[in-house]
Parts: C-alpha cells; sequence; structure tokens
C-alpha cells in the first residue's frame, strides 16, 4: 500500500467573528498521496481555500484550527515551531492562486525573483541562478524564457502570470502543490494550457497537487481522485471514474445533475432547492439534511461518517450504512 | 418568414484612449463591423473570451453606449437615429440584465424601489397599485410579498439575481439582454436561474439575447449562437450547427478547451497556443492567424468576410466555404 504524503484527519477551523463563531471547516479528512492530482471541488464558502492554506499554516487570523491534525510524511505539521513550518512552506510544499498578479511581487522582474527562491532553496551563483531559472521557465512551457526573465509580472498575461507561480513553486523544490483556482480567472483555451502544464508535471516530476476548483468539468479532465466538501466536511471521496460513474451522495448527485450538459437541451435543470448553510448556524445531524430529497429522522439527529462503499470509494451519508446498523 | 426583432449592420465601436503628453492617442477595437439577426422568441447566444466585445455588443444593441458607426434596427426603425424622446419611449421594450446583481442593484433601496422604479418611470401605478404589481412580478421569479421592504444585502446572490430579473420585466420587455446572469454564482443556483429564465421567456413571449463565456450554459439555453473574438463575430450557426459542425478553427479550438464533466468523454483536445492579442493593435488580415494551426499564406495579409456556408451557418475564415 502506498503512504500518503499529506494524511488529513477530521481538521476543524473556526473564525470568531463579531457575529459569532464561523464553522468554516468541520472534520475534513483525506490524503493525497505521490504523483497524482486530487481535485478538492464544492461551492463557494464550503471551505476550500480554507483547507489548502491550513496545508500551509497559512490560516488568517481570526481563523483557529480547533481540531484535527495534518500530517506530511508522517509528521504533525499542526505542531511545528514556526519556524520549521516556514521552512516547509518555501520549500515542500507551495501554493499558487487566482489571481497570480497579487502573488507576484510587482518592481521586482521575473528573474529576480525566481532567482531570490531558487538561491534561498539552493546555494549558487548568480550567473547559475539565472541559467536555472530559464532553464525552470522553459519547464513550465513558457516562450522565449530568456527574454521574460527580465520583464515585470504586470506586462504578462494571467496564464504567463500563471506559470510564473508553478515555475517558482518548482525552483522551491516543491513535491506538493496547493493550486486553488489556479484557472478560474483565465480564459479557456488558456485554462486548457494551465492544466496540461500540471497534469505533465505530475507525470514527469511526480508532483502531487490538490486541485481546489468549483468546476466538475475541470475536475473530469485532470483529476485521479476527488474529494466533495459541502458546509466543512467531506461528503464524498474517490477516484474520479468511480464518482463519476456511480456517485453517491445525495448533494454530489445533485451537484453533477444542476451541470448543463449537451443532453440536458430544452430541458430543465435539476437544481438543489435552497442554500448553503450559513457556517454561524449549522444544523444539527447530516449537514446537507434541509437540501436534502432522501433526508429522514436519523439524518436530522445524527451526522454521518465518511464510509467505504467500494474500493477507495468512501461516503458520509447514512443511506450507505450497513444494513444491520439501519 | 418571421419578421427579425433586433438587426445589428456594420455596427462598430471603438473607444479612443487619450495618449499622455507625449504618447499617441490609441483606439481600443472592441466591437468591429458586426452584423447579426435576432428573430422574435428565440435565444440567441453570444460566447467569446474575455474583452472580445459581448457586453460593448450588447450595450450598442440597446444604445446604452453610442456606437461609432453602423446600425441597430428594432422592428425595423433605427434606434441610433432616434431623438431623446422617442428613444426613451423604446426603451421600455429592451432591458439588459447584469453579471453582478451586487453591483447593479443600489444597496440604498428596497425591494419595493428597486423594482418598482421603471414603473414609476414608465407608468401611472403608484402607492398600493404599484406595491400589488410588484408583489405580482416578485412572486413570478420566485419570491413573494414578504421580500418587499428588504435591502439588497439581506438577500443571496441567487435571490438578488431573481430581484434584477424582476425589475428588467417590469415593463413587459420584448427584448431582453442578459450579459452573463448567472456567471457569478454556483452551479446549484445557476440552475435555478436558468430554469427560471427559461419558464418567464416561454410564459412571456420574450427574447433574449444571451452572453456567456461558458460553452455549456449558452449550448444549453441558445437556439442560436454568435461565436467572437476580438471584436468581430467569426461564426453564427444554429446550436447544433455550431456544437457538432463547428467550421471556424477559433470556434473548434473554443469547445474543445471547454472541460465536461464526464471523464469518459476525455477526447483529443486541440490545444491553442498564446494568447488573445490586444484589441489595441489587431493582427491584420485574419485577427485569428497568429494563433491559427490551418492559416494560409493570405490569412495575414486580407479579413475573412463572414459568407453563408449553408442553411443560415455563417463563417468568416478563408478555409471555409
Ligand atoms: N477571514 C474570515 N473571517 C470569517 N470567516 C471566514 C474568513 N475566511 C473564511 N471564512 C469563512 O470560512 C468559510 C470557508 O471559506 P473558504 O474561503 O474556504 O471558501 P471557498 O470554498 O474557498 O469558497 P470560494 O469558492 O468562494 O473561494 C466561509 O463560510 C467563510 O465565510
Ligand atoms: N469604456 C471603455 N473604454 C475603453 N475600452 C473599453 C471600454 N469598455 C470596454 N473596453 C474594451 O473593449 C474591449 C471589449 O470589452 P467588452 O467589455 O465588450 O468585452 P467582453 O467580451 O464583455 O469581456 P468580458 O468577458 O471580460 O466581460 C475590451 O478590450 C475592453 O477593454
Ligand atoms: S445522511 Fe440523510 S440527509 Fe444526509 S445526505 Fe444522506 S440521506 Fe441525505
Ligand atoms: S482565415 Fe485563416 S487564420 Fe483565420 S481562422 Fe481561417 S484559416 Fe485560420
Ligand atoms: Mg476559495
Ligand atoms: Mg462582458
Amino acid at each position: 500500500m502506498r503512504e500518503p504524503l499529506i494524511s488529513v484527519r477530521d481538521l476543524q477551523v473556526h473564525f470568531h467573528t463579531h457575529a459569532g463563531v464561523v464553522h468554516a471547516l468541520n472534520g475534513v479528512s483525506f490524503d493525497l498521496y505521490p504523483g497524482e492530482i486530487l481535485g478538492l471541488v464544492g461551492e463557494t464558502g464550503c471551505g476550500k481555500s480554507v483547507t489548502g492554506l491550513a496545508l500551509l499554516g497559512l490560516i488568517p487570523p481570526p481563523g483557529q484550527v480547533v481540531g484535527g491534525e495534518i500530517r506530511y510524511r508522517g509528521q504533525n505539521i499542526l505542531t511545528l515551531p514556526p519556524a520549521q513550518m516556514r521552512a516547509l512552506r518555501g520549500g515542500k510544499i507551495a501554493m499558487i492562486f487566482q489571481d497570480p498578479a497579487a502573488a507576484l511581487n510587482p518592481v521586482f522582474t521575473v528573474g529576480e525573483q525566481i532567482e531570490l527562491v531558487t538561491r534561498r532553496h539552493r546555494r549558487m551563483g548568480r550567473e547559475a541562478a539565472r541559467r536555472q531559472a530559464a532553464e525552470v521557465l522553459r519547464s513550465v512551457g513558457m516562450p522565449e524564457p530568456e527574454r521574460i526573465l527580465d520583464t515585470y509580472p504586470h506586462e504578462l498575461s494571467g496564464g504567463m502570470q500563471q506559470r510564473v507561480m508553478i515555475a517558482m513553486a518548482l525552483s522551491c523544490g516543491a513535491e506538493v502543490l496547493v493550486a486553488d483556482e489556479p484557472t478560474t480567472a483565465l480564459d479557456v483555451t488558456i485554462q486548457a494550457q494551465i492544466l496540461d502544464l500540471l497534469v505533465d508535471l505530475k507525470r514527469t516530476r511526480g508532483l502531487s497537487i490538490l486541485l481546489i476548483t468549483h468546476n466538475l468539468g475541470v475536475v473530469a479532465e485532470t483529476c485521479d481522485r476527488v474529494a466533495v466538501l459541502y458546509a466543512g466536511f467531506i461528503v464524498e471521496t474517490g477516484p474520479t471514474g468511480a464518482i463519476f460513474q456511480s456517485m453517491k451522495h445525495p448533494y454530489t448527485q445533485g451537484l453533477l445533475a444542476a451541470i448543463p450538459h449537451p443532453s440536458s437541451r430544452g430541458r430543465p435543470l435539476q437544481a438543489v432547492p435552497g442554500t448553503v448553510p450559513d457556517g454561524l448556524q449549522l444544523p444539527p445531524g447530516c449537514l446537507f439534511h434541509p437540501r436534502c430529497p432522501f433526508a429522514w429522522d436519523r439524518c436530522r439527529q445524527e451526522r454521518p461518517v465518511l464510509r467505504e462503499v467500494a474500493d477507495g470509494h468512501q461516503v458520509a451519508c447514512h443511506l450507505y450504512a450497513g444494513e444491520a446498523e439501519r | 418568414m418571421t419578421e427579425p426583432l433586433v438587426q445589428a449592420r456594420q455596427l462598430t465601436k471603438h473607444y479612443v484612449l487619450r495618449g499622455g503628453l507625449f504618447s499617441r492617442r490609441q483606439v481600443v477595437r472592441a466591437l468591429h463591423w458586426v452584423d447579426l439577426t435576432v428573430y422574435p422568441g428565440e435565444t440567441f447566444g453570444v460566447v467569446g473570451e474575455s474583452g472580445c466585445g459581448k457586453t460593448t455588443l450588447g450595450r450598442c444593441l440597446l444604445r446604452l453606449v453610442e456606437p461609432t458607426f453602423g446600425e441597430v434596427l428594432f422592428r425595423g426603425e433605427n434606434l441610433l437615429q432616434l431623438d431623446r424622446e422617442t428613444l426613451r419611449q423604446r426603451r421600455r421594450y429592451f432591458q439588459m440584465l447584469f453579471q453582478n446583481p451586487y453591483l447593479s442593484l443600489d444597496p440604498r433601496m428596497n425591494v419595493l424601489n428597486l423594482v418598482g422604479e421603471p414603473l414609476v418611470t414608465h407608468t401611472d401605478l403608484r402607492g398600493r397599485a404599484l406595491a400589488e404589481r410588484v408583489a405580482a412580478l416578485l412572486e413570478r421569479v420566485g419570491l413573494s410579498a414578504d421580500h418587499l421592504y428588504r435591502y439588497p444585502h439581506e438577500f443571496s446572490g441567487g435571490q438578488l439575481q431573481r430581484i434584477a430579473i424582476a425589475r428588467a420585466l417590469a415593463l413587459n420587455p420584448l427584448f431582453v439582454v442578459l450579459d452573463e446572469p448567472t456567471s457569478a454564482l454556483d452551479v446549484s443556483v445557476q440552475a435555478q436561474i436558468l430554469n427560471l429564465l427559461k419558464d418567464l421567456q416561454a410564459e412571456l413571449g420574450l427574447t433574449y439575447l444571451f452572453i456567456s463565456h461558458d460553452l455549456s450554459v449558452v449550448q444549453h439555453v441558445s437556439d442560436r449562437i454568435a461565436v467572437m473574438y476580438l471584436g468581430r463575430v467569426v461564426e453564427v450557426g444554429t446550436t447544433e450547427g455550431i456544437f457538432y459542425d463547428a467550421r471556424h478553427p477559433y470556434t473548434q479550438a473554443l469547445i474543445s478547451s471547454t472541460p465536461i464533466p464526464d471523464p469518459q468523454a476525455r477526447r483529443s483536445r486541440v490545444i491553442l497556443q498564446g494568447s488573445v492579442p490586444s484589441p489595441l493593435n489587431p493582427p491584420p488580415g485574419c485577427s485569428f492567424h497568429p494563433r491559427c494551426a490551418q492559416a494560409l499564406p493570405l490569412c495575414a495579409t486580407e479579413e475573412p468576410r463572414l459568407v453563408d456556408v449553408g442553411d443560415g451557418h455563417l463563417v468568416a475564415c478563408h478555409r471555409a466555404g
């Protein structure tokens, strides 16, 4: 059995605000294996970004991890001293965002920024660092890498800026890339280029990627496995093929049925009724029960846990509890 | 043959960016020489990537911005030649719905005033009669009279878009430009709004111009589709014609780049190189030629015209036909 690179167990994050305690993550559990792309999907506010930030120890105040653990190569990183966490973040675990322009420094050239992280990671002279920077830009498919080294971020398109972000992550020697909606702000033709690059880096370098997205199409085309988040809780996880072929959780089913599809033309879409619960006031029992067409008494009282329904395919729903238990 | 409801002829909008002291004046070719015809009762989809001119097209059709050149015919009458008063009277027949209801609805107005405003401007309805009419509109979009005195911040994005729809429909328009009406919404809420828009269209006989960058959404809602690139319409066809028989290399690439939520459907993809050039300095000839894998020498110098390749399927490409 392969060992996971990252193992998240029952992660709970609260934000203490004036209005009260926002329950952002309510028991998130998943594994990220070496050389795979795991898709983390869900709708606005379900906790995708908070999960990603937690892996880098970057949850902004007033947010706080109040329970659970995140293991990287077996070690719980939530208990690491700040200096070690910083080293991990600038090294083995890297993150890219929806808006690369905001993450890049506007006053340094692309070359200067890549050289900086390269030299922090490995001792070398400026010349060598520059050569290596050009090399890493080439490896992320950047046309004319030597010329790009001397440009400023604002001179590049969104797609090229995202390539620079990925290049910087690779220069740090990252083996885990947390990609938070990396293509959401890009046009579809550019999105296709970036997704192709991520798949390519997984194949050629064995990079492990947590791909955060709200787009099930992106998941279907790039991810090996999927975890579906609802109200800060993983409701279903499994291999992409299995999830799309026989999704089990009523929320996952509703999410897929709501997407326009060639076969839905001329027919009404199946909308999931109601809205996502407010993190200030979570419903008791199954978090999805107020919107679930199958809910019964048990769902209103008891929170279901993730249970294996097929090889590597887990679902948190009382419908799939063992016969005896039901 | 039915009479067109809206027609654009050579519709063009150039924005002039005033240069600084030493820099030259620059021209953004936002919309260039666009011809299209929308028939009553249909949903005419407009797709294309960011900055290709979709919003500019919608605004020019309703004369919310002044086109630089061209004509817009609304039931045969040229909107661009109307005087202010006549234009004001015509305005009730066409409406625009925007992407972001948080920005398009004034946060200081309550629902009654937001939805009632166009009625106050264009009709004699006041007081109780006005409130009743607004309540009826709210019910039609899935809200209720209970919401009359609430303010925008009390609603979710999907509910706000319903309020914006009620406002757009207050005067029984004939033609509604929907500019990315669901792009700011989650898929489950998007489904609710798309269903509502379809129901209202059938019930009220509306004609839609549906603008979106999301091909799956456009495919779901449209009868016919125009594909835009750098301010030009490069292909027009029925939804089937565009999705199953795309003729323009850009349309083909756009369709093949759109992710489909079905891992079985993994297709061979045409991945376009490079990015969209700036509309400040569009390439000569076919503006798609620097990214086109099928470009001919001719493509770099001569602009292809939109021609009918059969059954009203229009394509602007030297290779088509
Ligand atoms: N700084 C904060 N203060 C209070 N609550 C917060 C803060 N940041 C996040 N939250 C809450 O945490 C929850 C999860 O937010 P998160 O940003 O992870 O969602 P998301 O799934 O990334 O959504 P989106 O798709 O919109 O990016 C939300 O309910 C949000 O209100
Ligand atoms: N008021 C303006 N002044 C100058 N340029 C403008 C103005 N409005 C739009 N443009 C430019 O015109 C072009 C077309 O813009 P438009 O908003 O119509 O595109 P769009 O297809 O709607 O894009 P998006 O998908 O991002 O909404 C863009 O290059 C844009 O920058
Ligand atoms: S546990 Fe009950 S309410 Fe929750 S998803 Fe399953 S059936 Fe629906
Ligand atoms: S005209 Fe030429 S460059 Fe333009 S799309 Fe057709 S083949 Fe390609
Ligand atoms: Mg997020
Ligand atoms: Mg627009």
